[in-house]
């Protein structure tokens, strides 16, 4: 199992945990990607192109790979120009697509959210949209480009696990994409459940960013992802529904 | 002095065909926070999600015994949402004339103190030197006069802010939806409208001369700046002008009606309290003490945890420190609430209120840090 890259774009990664970085300490963002294991960071671009006295940029570790997002976007157009933003800004060309216009629950709108990715992927953004867990939205996505699939699992911060689970199963099953579970993983073992059903990655950021020990959680859900993957991996034994199996199988009429 | 209907619209003024104002001042008028109990708070904290009916129980005296365990409660909320950012900016005042007569208040047309506009230029050099503290918000306030602070004059200091900060907010005279629509092309994109008290009889007797006399033109206000394509608006009530569990409770139903009619829209609270003023040191906040402060703020946390609060520098050092850890997500510094006088330039005009407050920007920083916060200046994008 070494050789398990998770590939998005044409680019080989390791890890499987997209860490999020915003809603906590910037001195803590260094020590998080260490125990998350993590390639992958995102960051909102709003926050990154602040000019800040203590710009985010400068906290986030080289080598890791960024991963822009266009939060605050409310329409495809307005993803469009952040996205360009984030490439004029020097961020690469992984761009992750969010458009809400939704100020309650932050649930995105698929239907903009594939309009900004046809046009990206066509200016040669690696596009990794964040969506609700819909499959007709997904092939549209793909169709248009996408590289990788983002699902939500439950909404933004709230950390209440795979409430989507069997959607997002079914994406699983039918887009043959990376399909990155992101938002509302609160715990480890829900970051594992998600690997286990072989979700290509996990990305999250309230449930650590709101621990007691953010680099201690951080490395706890790097080794739950591990074993979830481990443990799709290597094909997840049968589950007994009733308990036992049946003495008396119903195909045991059967003679000739 | 013969005073004019405060109900009816004066020429010029934008009507909506909107039934919130109407919806909210009915459902204040129902609210009887007497009649909840220990129980209806028990039950309120239980739930994941606050109901209207939760969030009257949370400002009703029987929850101020509840007061640690709403607090508890409304730290994880803002966690959740916000985690451990907190937002920095600054009022920049830059007009106190007003045509407005409310009693209350220290520009009204009426108080003797000494009045000025800055100018372009005055604006420029005071944005700067606002600047060089790191800020990378600004919120930009006049008294609301149509004539010496009119929208043309608040647009180039809109373009002004632009140059220097990345988000504008504006606080000025309640205007039309084109007039917003023309500010947001200058570069601000929120807006925030104190309406004072939702008790209209008592807005009556408090704001006796000028447009801010018309109730309904201010309290549609948000409203038309969502219109004019704002991305967020503000919600206030003066605390202490009335009944101030009913205002908050009406400030929350409005802000919780405008979210459900314009889903998109970003909605903020600030939950000012009456201050002192020149010629009138007594004004106080009569009956909202810090206690009924903190409640007033927590239920606001719970009934929209995703809300943006701001702490003004009406509260003392102490209160914001600790406020910004429980529930608030926005903080003031380098605060001057008089015309000019930041950096080295001098001071023009005289002061709207008496600040608690009174630390720069480097100061509320550290504090901020100290206390295991992140200070952030700007999360936002024009787009």
């Amino acid at each position: 199992m070494n050789d398990d890259k998770l590939i998005i774009g044409g680019h080989e990664f390791n890890s499987r945990f997209i860490l999020g970085s915003g809603k906590y300490s910037l001195e803590l963002i260094n020590a998080a990607v260490e125990n998350a294991g993590a390639e992958i960071i995102t960051l909102a671009l709003r926050r990154a192109v602040s000019g800040d006295v203590a710009n985010i940029l400068d906290y986030i570790p080289k080598g890791v790979t960024l991963l822009p997002n266009t939060s605050g976007a409310r329409n495809a157009q307005e993803a469009v120009r952040i996205a360009r933003l984030a490439r004029e800004a020097g961020c690469g060309d992984f761009i992750k697509i969010e458009v809400i216009h939704d100020s309650k629950y932050l649930l995105p709108d698929n239907y903009e959210t594939i309009k900004a990715t046809e046009i990206l992927a066509k200016e040669g953004f690696i596009v990794m949209p964040y969506m609700y867990p819909d499959l007709n939205a997904a092939r549209s996505l793909r169709d248009a480009g996408a590289a990788s699939i983002m699902p939500l699992g439950a909404p933004i911060g709230s950390n209440k696990g795979i409430c989507t689970k069997d959607f997002i199963k079914i994406i699983i099953d039918e887009i043959d994409l990376p399909v990155i579970v992101d938002a509302g993983i609160g715990k480890p073992s829900q970051a594992c459940e998600a690997m286990e059903m072989g979700a290509a990655a996990v990305m999250a950021n309230t449930a650590i960013a709101t621990a007691g020990n953010i680099p201690a959680m951080a490395n706890a859900f790097k080794k739950a992802i591990e074993a979830g993957r481990t443990a799709y991996l290597s094909g997840l034994g049968r589950v007994l529904e009733s308990g036992s199996s049946a003495s008396s199988p119903l195909t045991g009429f059967l003679q000739d | 002095m013969e005073r004019t209907n405060h109900m009816e619209y004066m020429p010029g003024m934008e009507q909506l065909d909107s039934d919130i104002m109407d919806k909210v001042i009915s459902a204040m008028n129902d609210y009887d926070y007497t009649k909840y109990t220990e129980q209806d708070v028990r039950i309120a904290l239980n739930h994941d999600t606050k109901t209207v009916e939760d969030f009257k129980a949370l400002l009703s005296p029987a929850a101020l015994p509840f007061l640690e365990e709403i607090a508890t409660q409304a730290k994880a909320e803002t966690r959740k949402h916000f985690g451990n950012s907190v937002y920095m900016f600054t009022p920049l005042y830059i007009s106190n004339y007003c045509e407005n007569y409310c009693i209350y208040c220290g520009f009204n047309c009426h108080n003797k103190i000494h009045r000025a506009k800055l100018n372009p230029e005055e604006i420029e050099k005071e944005m700067q030197a606002i600047s060089k503290s790191g800020l990378q918000e600004i919120l930009i306030l006049t008294g609301e006069s149509r004539k010496m602070s009119d929208v043309e004059y608040i647009g180039e200091a809109c373009k002004i802010a632009r140059k220097y900060f990345k988000v504008v907010g504006l606080e000025v005279c309640p205007m039309n939806s084109d007039e917003y629509e023309y500010l947001h092309k200058c570069g601000a994109d929120f807006v925030t409208v104190f309406q004072e008290t939702y008790n209209s009889d008592k807005y009556e007797t408090l704001h006796l001369e000028g447009h801010k006399r018309v109730f309904p033109y201010r309290i549609n206000a948000q409203e038309r700046a969502i219109k004019g394509g704002m991305r967020g608006v503000g919600f206030a009530a003066l605390l202490g002008l009335s009944d101030f569990r009913k205002d908050a409770f009406a400030t929350g139903m409005h802000a919780y009606l405008i979210q459900r009619k314009y889903p998109h829209a970003e909605i903020a609270f600030s939950c000012p309290r009456l201050r002192p003023i020149i010629n009138n040191d007594k004004i106080n906040p009569k009956d909202v003490h810090e206690p009924q402060l903190l409640q007033v703020i927590c239920a606001y946390r719970l009934f929209m945890p995703f809300a943006s609060i701001t702490i003004s520098t009406r509260e003392c050092a102490r209160f914001r420190d600790n406020i910004v850890d429980i529930a608030a997500t926005k903080i003031s510094a380098g605060v001057d609430v008089g015309i000019g006088g930041h950096g080295d330039n001098e001071q023009k005009g005289d002061e709207q209120f008496e600040i608690s407050d009174g630390r720069n920007v480097k100061e509320v920083y550290d504090a901020l840090t100290k206390k295991g916060l992140q200070p952030v200046m700007s999360d936002y994008i024009y787009v």
